[in-house]
């Protein structure tokens, strides 16, 4: 029997030691920078016979997604990885993954879209994607990375659940960076994954079902509302796992993250590695006196609004960091969300809006200092109405 | 069928009652109508292998069963193919 | 392999009543008789289309054995997960029995927006079989034109007008791209020939790998042509040479029937049986007639070399 083991592991090769370990009966994947790692290394495993999964390397997104489709309604677990344009390929099955009730796990690259053409990290893809139904998580480190995809599987295939998660990190920044990986015994995975058991699937040939129908206006409606309802239940179910997933690892992990934000005046709300980034900043400030703190919204769908508003709402000034853009002409996706959820609160924070970061542009502990040294002007009075371009030259 | 809510129904738009479209009854569609002329039929079963809305029956010891007007649509393709020219369409008086 | 129809009663209905395709469509012909090509279990994935939108309309099914719908294009990626998902827990013991999977999909979900999928899927060869029932159209968004269409005939988006009469390219020859993927079996196929089509099914489901059925569908609606004419018209298509029956069984051609004498009929003789070719018989437009018959010899013609060069018997192109 293995045991837990520290390994220097990028956050790509992160996650396909997680699939390694979870033995997907079925992965289709396609090659995209920079996801290539993952699919590159889980076929060593595949004809290394480490795994009993059986790989479909398919000519596109589009017919991975497809395949992933086809494999978990024939009642297997099944998976995918993907980046940028490939999620934007897959777009459409996206939707039918989730509206088909079919748990499947896919850890995404965050990456650019086009055009121009960008290999470089930001959200633009799996913001374009967070209405399409699917579970979303974020992960700041390849141990998080790792950590989730091994939960995203219990939550995805939760009876009360049944939709698709999507694990998100960021593209090179956690993707190609080589980092101290906290790695499980496979024994202890393999349990806690446990064996999967999908209702009514189509290799069942003794009780056939059809899936995928023409559902018209007397009952998609319906079938829309059950879907609603699913994500309902996805905090109750996700805290329980983590807390199961707290007894193997040791590690805790919540739907929203804080740090030093208890005592905060404060805030700045981002997503990913860029909240490693924060933290030292953060850390930086806190031993001059300021009182400043960091939320990072693990889970972005469902959105855990009411937490969010509860931890934020007493703040004086909070800054959010969008690494995409909406082009509504009113700032990023995650601003939209974060305002709405405090819309509720008699007492409000002042919000900043900032987008940053697009296309792998760097953000740097400088300019982390430069937000929350905006909010201390805020909090001072100062009126800033404006979406703010961090470290876009004019 | 009654229309149900959605604590009701199976999740995901799945449909667990196979072949439950027989409850859908597509004869009404229907203008012309089938007549066997059981004497001239040579059980060769062109009938049923062709028909498009499985309505003619086949029984089990190879002879012609009975056309299901639930379902026949009154195409007029058994009739047509038929060897012995032993279906004839008539006019539906409804 | 001999056929006998008293034996298909005892096959299990896979398709069953109260569908709602069109009156006399062929569709539904093409599917049961591919289906009877097996006493196997089937798992089918259908893409969009007239096929699967008429057998399944929420809450009923038509379908009595596994189905899946997914999207227009992807029928054949969706059978490959399928697929996968099968061989993998056949592998870990927990399936036993022998389960075929048959992806299913219209000429548009093949030729066009499909093929891509369908390419990837035989490529990395899959134990499965594509059936594409080919009506020559879009038909379930109301006839618009296809990479099947045939030459001169109008649908909405190439309708006969003042100046353009009706579609101006022939259809691009699926059977042989799909037969250039080296496959185990590929062959085309028509309902007014059974025993032909069951056979040919029978094949694509024994082989390993993958197999591909093209079969040519009439469309009352699309087509225009009369509700009881599907089979008629599928035979003057197979005897006018304009939809040859045959097969590429490991890499040898072979046509399957070959009209002799008086059963050889001129394509005119189909073009005139449906309202889409109407246009082309009046004087202006009878070159196009002309040229599809020269299309359909020359075609015929490359079909009986490709037989010949690739006979057991040996010979050269």
């Amino acid at each position: 029997m293995t045991k837990n083991f520290i390994k220097p592991l990028t956050g790509a090769s992160a996650v396909s030691e997680a699939m390694r370990q979870i033995d997907p009966d079925v992965v289709a994947a396609y090659p995209i920078t920079p996801q290539t790692e993952i699919v590159m290394k889980f076929s060593q495993f595949v004809n290394d016979g480490k795994v009993n999964t059986e790989f479909v390397p398919v000519e596109s997104e589009h017919s991975a997604m497809s395949a992933c489709v086809g494999a978990s309604a024939a009642g297997a677990r099944a998976m995918t990885a993907t980046a940028s344009a490939g999620l934007a390929l897959m777009w459409e099955i996206l939707y039918v993954a989730a509206s088909n009730r079919l748990p499947i796990v896919m850890p995404v690259v965050n990456r650019a879209l086009s055009a121009p053409i960008n290999i470089h990290c930001d959200h633009s893809d799996t913001m374009g994607a967070r209405d399409s139904g699917w579970i979303q998580i974020y992960c700041e480190s390849a141990q998080e990375a790792y950590d989730n995809v091994i939960a995203a599987v219990r939550i995805a295939e939760h009876e009360k659940i049944l939709l698709p998660v999507m694990v998100c990190q960021d593209g090179f920044i956690t993707s190609h960076a080589m980092e101290r990986v906290d790695i499980l015994e496979d024994e202890k995975v393999k349990k806690f994954a446990g064996e999967l058991k999908l209702p009514f699937p189509l290799l069942d040939t003794d009780n056939p079902v059809t899936y995928g129908p023409l559902d018209l206006f007397d009952y998609y409606f319906e079938h829309k509302r059950q879907q609603s309802e699913a994500i309902s239940h996805v905090f109750e179910v996700t805290d329980s796992i983590y807390k199961e997933f707290e007894k193997i690892s040791g590690r805790k992990y919540n739907r929203v993250e804080t740090y030093k934000i208890k005592d905060a005046e404060t805030a700045i709300v981002a997503l990913n590695s860029t909240i490693g980034t924060a933290k030292d900043v953060v850390d930086a400030l806190r031993e001059k006196g300021e009182k400043v703190g960091l939320l990072f919204p693990r889970m972005f769908r469902p959105f855990p609004a009411e937490e969010i508003a509860e931890k934020l709402s007493g703040l004086s000034a909070v800054a959010v960091l969008d690494r995409s853009e909406t082009f509504s002409g009113t700032g990023g996706p995650m601003l939209a969300d974060i305002k709405s959820a405090l819309y509720e609160k008699e007492s409000r924070p002042t919000i900043l809006k900032y987008i940053y970061g697009l296309g792998g542009r760097e953000i740097n502990p400088a300019q982390i200092e430069q937000v929350f040294s905006d909010l201390k002007e805020v909090k001072k009075g100062k009126k800033v109405e404006q979406v703010v371009y961090l470290g876009v030259r004019e | 069928m009654s229309e149900k809510g959605w604590k009701e129904l199976e999740i995901g738009g799945r449909i667990t009652e196979a072949g439950n479209a027989a409850k859908y009854k597509t004869g009404d569609w229907r203008t012309f109508l089938p007549d066997v002329d059981r004497e001239k039929c040579i059980n060769c079963l062109q009938c049923y292998l062709y028909c498009p809305d499985m309505a003619i029956e086949a029984k089990a010891d190879g002879t012609l069963g009975k056309i299901d007007l639930d379902y026949c649509k009154g195409c007029g393709i058994c009739s047509n193919i038929c060897p012995v020219k032993c279906i004839e369409m008539k006019k539906e008086e409804k | 392999m001999k056929l006998n129809i008293k034996e298909f009663p005892k096959i299990p209905e896979r398709l069953g009543s109260g569908h709602r395709l069109c009156s006399g469509c062929g569709a539904p012909i093409v599917a049961k008789m591919v289906l009877m090509g097996t006493k196997d279990p089937v798992v089918v994935t259908n893409a969009t289309g007239c096929l699967e939108v008429a057998t399944t309309i929420f809450p009923y099914t038509a379908w009595k054995t596994p189905f899946i719908h997914s999207a227009f294009e992807n029928s054949a990626s969706t059978a490959a997960g399928v697929e996968a998902a099968y061989q993998s827990l056949k592998r870990q013991g927990k399936i036993k029995r022998e389960i075929k999977i048959l992806a299913i999909g219209g000429d548009g979900g093949t030729y066009d927006i499909g093929l891509q999928a369908l390419s990837g899927a035989l490529e990395r060869g899959h134990d499965f079989v594509y059936l594409c029932y080919d009506n020559g159209a879009y038909m379930n968004t109301g006839v618009q034109r296809s990479g099947s269409t045939p030459r001169g005939s109008s649908t909405t988006t190439s309708p006969a007008g003042e100046a353009v009469p009706g579609k101006q390219q022939f259809p691009k020859d699926l059977t042989a791209i799909c037969a250039a993927h080296k496959i185990p079996y590929v062959a085309q196929g028509a309902i007014s020939n059974w025993k032909d089509l069951i056979t040919k099914a029978s094949k694509a489901f024994a082989v390993k790998g993958p197999a591909v059925l093209n079969v040519l569908s009439p469309c009352p609606p699309g087509w225009k042509h009369a509700d009881d004419l599907a089979v008629e018209i599928s035979d003057i298509a197979v005897n006018s040479k304009i939809w040859p029956l045959y097969e590429i069984e490991n890499g040898q051609w072979r046509i399957t029937y070959k009209p002799r004498d008086k059963k050889i009929r001129p394509v005119e003789d189909w073009i005139k049986m449906q309202g889409r070719f109407r246009h082309l018989t009046k004087k202006e437009n009878h070159h196009i007639i002309e040229e599809i018959q020269q299309w359909a010899d020359e075609n015929w013609d490359r079909l009986e070399r490709m037989e010949k060069a690739t006979s057991s018997e040996g010979g050269s192109e």
